[in-house]
């Protein structure tokens, strides 16, 4: 971003596709509404609750808001799993180079080494460790939400057709879903809104963000830091100059970080929330 | 029937004869009438009457219970003394003369006794109102002559319809009707009063004549001591219109009774009733009439009188103890007013009430009839202007009860602002806003005379009187409340069972319908049912509730309302035949397995909810581990991050200050191969 006032405009590196910041974008909007509409559900004894789901235009509105964002979801999920497919189709040929290349998803050998190193440099026991692409939290994060629309997804089904479920499946499933649902939404909001807010935006060197997510965008110092593989791999392979793009003007960057700073808000007072919630009215 | 002196001689002298015989001889005598029965006991014996075949069944027993059974048959059928039996056909008529020749004549003299000699076949006889074999004395309440019967018994021929009253000159109508409605009629027959006056009292039982008649009862000249049979001091009260004793002297120049009061209409007045009144008023209508002890104004003004709800009761009704022969009539009263004298069972209640008692305790604060009713002026209830027309009764309670005000400085309950928040109630708004005069007020609930505590068991307001109370107007919910849970369990267990008012309130009863009452209801109900609602609380239902909402399922939309029946009771909306039903009020595609959600669930009782215990705490370990970890990883974090920060500003400003940016390599970044 930026421009010396020696050399030409400096290129930055091309993290995310415009598919996938569009469907983080998706996500973010409707993860907030879900857990904002959710919570005042779980949490409806606290006054929080109720001017909230005033707020939401009432328990039916907020319903409504809830069911459409949960429809979002599923539709950027699915159109996740299609864009891994035409990725495998387009780059790796088949699913076992693509899950074995580098750049992988699933969680290998290398995460557990990144991880134990990890946690050897916190200690100051040792270096820290040199990531790939993929860093092990982030491929925790990317797999929690494949655990979270499973778990989630069908109990809220559940909880949204109780009488078409109920034709099969005995009335108390419908309250065990509910709470699967819940506590499973106050884990995903929970550590969606604490670890992952740390991990990715808050820990210091990134403070207050990090807007690659949206922008798709990292300065290239910064992309050499975090990613050292990834980067030694695009200069060996002589890849790196089809990843490089131009930066943003500042007027995208901006709302980047209005939106950002948005989603940042309203998920700390959510965990705020929580924690008021369960500290000081927990029933 | 006319009979000849001489034949009544002849008669007495049979009837010493046969006393004699009686006396003498009895088995010759019982032989006699034993010889007649031999073959008039039987049923089916006939004989013939002017040509007609008529029974002549005579029944033993009946003649010898009735007044005559000591006489023979022959002394009646005197014609038959002697005859050879079987005797013949046609025998003459049976002379009640030969013993009763005093009223024989009075009755031949009589209207009937002249129509009798007329040969009308109307004209009664002796046999049409005594009976002949079975004639029973006077006294006993079976003799159609008795007091309570003779008014049928004239009523037999002088009723609307009957031929007499059809074609004779008779010149009342609806003798019968107004009688029984006319004040001796309604002491006749409704209160039994065998002294009340019946037909015969005024118009004699055998002497009976048309009032135009000089001899008659009911003449002009004889009405006045055909009254004063009963009426004796009747002159005193009527002082006013006439010396009363000219009435029995020269009745011809006054008004008779029946001129006021007319026949058989008696109390259906015509007649100007108070004119004792006008004496009163001579001083009291005077606006500057005051009492000589506490100077208050005595001025009465007629025409609150008049047009009050006593506007036809004298001055001297309720101001008893007035003495006419005084020229200050009322200079002998010593007693207040007394309503009770006539209001007597509205008195007794009143005396019951704590509006009573305390004034029988001479309690300065206590309220007497008119501090409600007013005076002079008294009016019905019905009255608009009435101060206790429904409309206007909460403002009349509130002249004590209002907060401040004396009756309400002295309780000491947990009702507050009654008349503000009755006001605010659905009665009050629907009493005064929508001025329905139906709707509850005070006195409907707490009754007008005989307000008592709640915690009186005669209150109308004692917990057990409540359901009763608000059943007079809403009958079909007390109906269906006696049939509840809450209801039927009252003396079953000791634990506190709901009455209207701990759900709905006393004062500040809001409609069902309102949200905030929907949405109160459910902590009324966790009152009792702590656990229970606690446990709804944890529910989608609850939670939404919690939040404000009405549309989902509260205790009475799965439970009823009033209605509420134990479980197992194959009547209550969540028994096993209707639950599913219930479910499909809100959830049209109800099955009985959708009824088997836990609506009542929560996560804290293994077991009886094992499922949801087990889920909930497998849960709540998945979290806790996951934020253990998410949350260790990131402490540990922590101070690296802020280590790398402050190397990279360090950078920064060293790039800032070089204006090339630097390109060694950090310590941490040098060996990165080295990751195990």
């Amino acid at each position: 971003m930026g421009t010396t006032e020696t050399g030409p405009p400096e290129k930055e590196f091309l993290r995310f596709t415009r598919l996938n910041r569009t469907l983080h974008i998706v996500l973010v909007v409707s993860f907030l509404s879900l857990a904002l509409t959710g919570m005042t559900l779980k949490f409806a004894y606290t006054g929080w609750a109720s001017t909230l789901s005033r707020l939401f235009g009432g328990f039916e509105s907020a319903g409504h808001i809830h069911r459409m964002a949960a429809f979002a979801m599923i539709t950027i999920f699915i159109v996740h799993l299609v864009d891994v497919w035409r990725l495998r189709k387009r780059e790796y040929g088949s699913w076992f180079r693509m899950l074995k290349s580098p750049d992988t998803m699933i969680f290998n050998r290398k995460d557990l080494q990144d991880l134990t190193g990890n946690l050897k440099w916190f200690l100051g026991r040792g270096p820290r460790p040199q990531y790939g692409r993929w860093t092990y939290w982030e491929k925790f994060d990317y797999f929690a939400v494949f655990w979270g629309m499973a778990v989630i997804g069908s109990t809220g089904l559940m909880l949204w057709f109780p009488e078409f479920f109920t034709l099969l499946l005995p009335g108390w499933v419908i309250n065990v879903a509910t709470i699967i649902h819940s506590d499973e939404a106050l884990l995903a909001a929970g550590f969606i809104f604490t670890v992952h807010f740390f991990n990715t935006h808050l820990r210091p060197e990134k403070f207050p963000m990090d807007i690659v997510v949206f922008s798709g965008r990292m300065p290239l110092e910064e992309f050499k830091r975090d990613k050292p593989l990834e980067y030694e791999e695009l200069v060996r392979t002589g890849t790196l100059e089809k990843h490089l793009v131009e930066s943003y003007p500042p007027v995208v960057i901006r709302a980047i970080r209005a939106f950002g700073w948005t989603a940042l808000t309203i998920g700390l007072s959510v965990v705020v929330w929580i924690i008021y919630a369960m500290i000081f009215a927990y029933r | 029937m006319t009979i000849g002196r001489q034949k009544k001689r002849i008669s007495g002298a049979w009837m010493f004869a046969l006393a004699a015989l009686a006396l003498l001889a009895p088995k010759v005598r019982a032989q006699e009438n034993a010889d007649c029965f031999n073959c008039h006991s039987d049923k089916s014996l006939t004989g013939t009457r002017r040509g007609k075949t008529v029974s002549v069944f005579v029944d033993e027993k009946k003649f010898a219970a009735s007044v005559h059974g000591s006489l023979e048959c022959v002394s009646c059928h005197a014609d038959l003394a002697g005859a050879e039996l079987p005797h013949a056909d046609d025998l003459a008529p049976v002379d009640c003369g030969t013993c009763h020749d005093k009223e024989q004549t009075l009755h031949a003299q009589s209207l009937h006794g002249q129509a009798v000699a007329r040969g009308d076949a109307l004209a009664p006889r002796c046999v049409d109102c005594h009976g002949n074999h079975d004639i029973l004395p006077v006294k006993d309440r079976r003799s159609p002559v008795s007091p309570l019967q003779v008014p049928f018994l004239c009523g037999k021929c002088h009723r609307e319809g009957s031929p007499v009253q059809r074609q004779r000159a008779i010149h009342q109508d609806r003798i019968l009707e107004n009688f029984s409605e006319s004040i001796h009629g309604e002491g006749l027959l409704k209160k039994g009063l065998i002294v009340a006056p019946n037909c015969a009292s005024c118009h004699t039982a055998h002497f009976i004549l048309p009032h135009t008649d000089p001899r008659s009862s009911i003449s002009r000249h004889n009405i006045a001591a055909t009254c004063t049979k009963c009426h004796a001091q009747i002159e005193s009260v009527h002082r006013k219109v006439i010396r009363g004793e000219l009435w029995e002297k020269q009745a011809n120049v006054l008004p008779a009774c029946v001129d006021c009061h007319q026949p058989h209409k008696i109390r259906k007045v015509f007649y100007d009733q108070g004119m004792a009144d006008k004496d009163c008023m001579r001083c009291h209508e005077r606006p500057d009439i005051r009492s000589s002890k506490d100077g208050r104004s005595l001025t009465v003004n007629a025409d609150v009188v008049h047009n009050s709800r006593h506007a036809k009761i004298a001055c001297s009704q309720c101001h008893s103890e007035v003495n006419a022969s005084h020229i200050r009539a009322c200079e002998t009263i010593t007693h207040k007013v007394d309503c009770s004298s006539c209001h007597a069972e509205v008195g007794q209640e009143f005396a019951k009430s704590t509006h009573g008692q305390l004034l029988a305790k001479q309690d300065p604060n206590a309220p007497t009839c008119k501090e409600c009713h007013g005076t002079h002026g008294v009016l019905g209830r019905r009255d608009p202007a009435s101060p206790t027309f429904p409309t206007n009764v909460p403002d009349l309670c509130a002249r004590c009860h209002r907060e401040g005000s004396r009756a309400a400085v002295r309780y000491t309950g947990d009702e507050h602002q009654i008349i503000e928040r009755y006001t605010e109630s659905i009665h009050g708004k629907g009493l005064l806003k929508s001025g329905l005069t139906v709707t509850a007020m005070c006195t409907n609930c707490h009754t007008a005379h005989s307000i008592l505590p709640k915690s009186d068991t005669a209150s109308s307001v004692y917990r057990a009187n409540v359901p009763k109370t608000c059943g007079q107007c809403h009958h079909g919910i007390e109906e269906s409340f006696e049939q509840s849970i809450h209801a039927t369990m009252v003396g079953k267990t000791d634990k506190a069972l709901p009455v209207c008012s701990d759900c709905h309130s006393a004062h500040t009863i809001q409609r069902a319908d309102k949200d905030a009452f929907k949405l109160d209801i459910m902590t009324k109900c966790g009152r009792c049912h702590g656990d229970i609602a606690k446990t709804y609380f944890d529910t989608y239902h609850g939670k939404v509730s919690q939040l404000g909402y009405t549309k989902t399922a509260k205790c009475y939309d799965c439970h009823g309302s009033h209605d509420i029946r134990a479980i197992s009771d194959p009547k209550s909306h969540l028994s096993r035949e209707n639950v599913v039903a219930t479910c499909q009020k809100c959830h049209p595609g109800a099955t009985r397995r959708f009824a088997g959600y836990l609506t009542h669930a929560t996560h804290h009782d293994p077991k009886k909810y094992p499922y949801l215990f087990w889920t909930f705490w497998g849960m709540t370990t998945l979290l806790i581990v996951t934020f253990v970890f998410g949350g260790l990883h990131t402490l540990l974090w922590l101070p690296r991050a802020f280590q790398m920060r402050r190397e990279l500003k360090a950078r920064e400003a060293a790039a800032d200050r070089d204006q090339t940016p630097p390109v060694k390599p950090e310590d941490d970044q040098q060996p990165p191969e080295k990751n195990e």
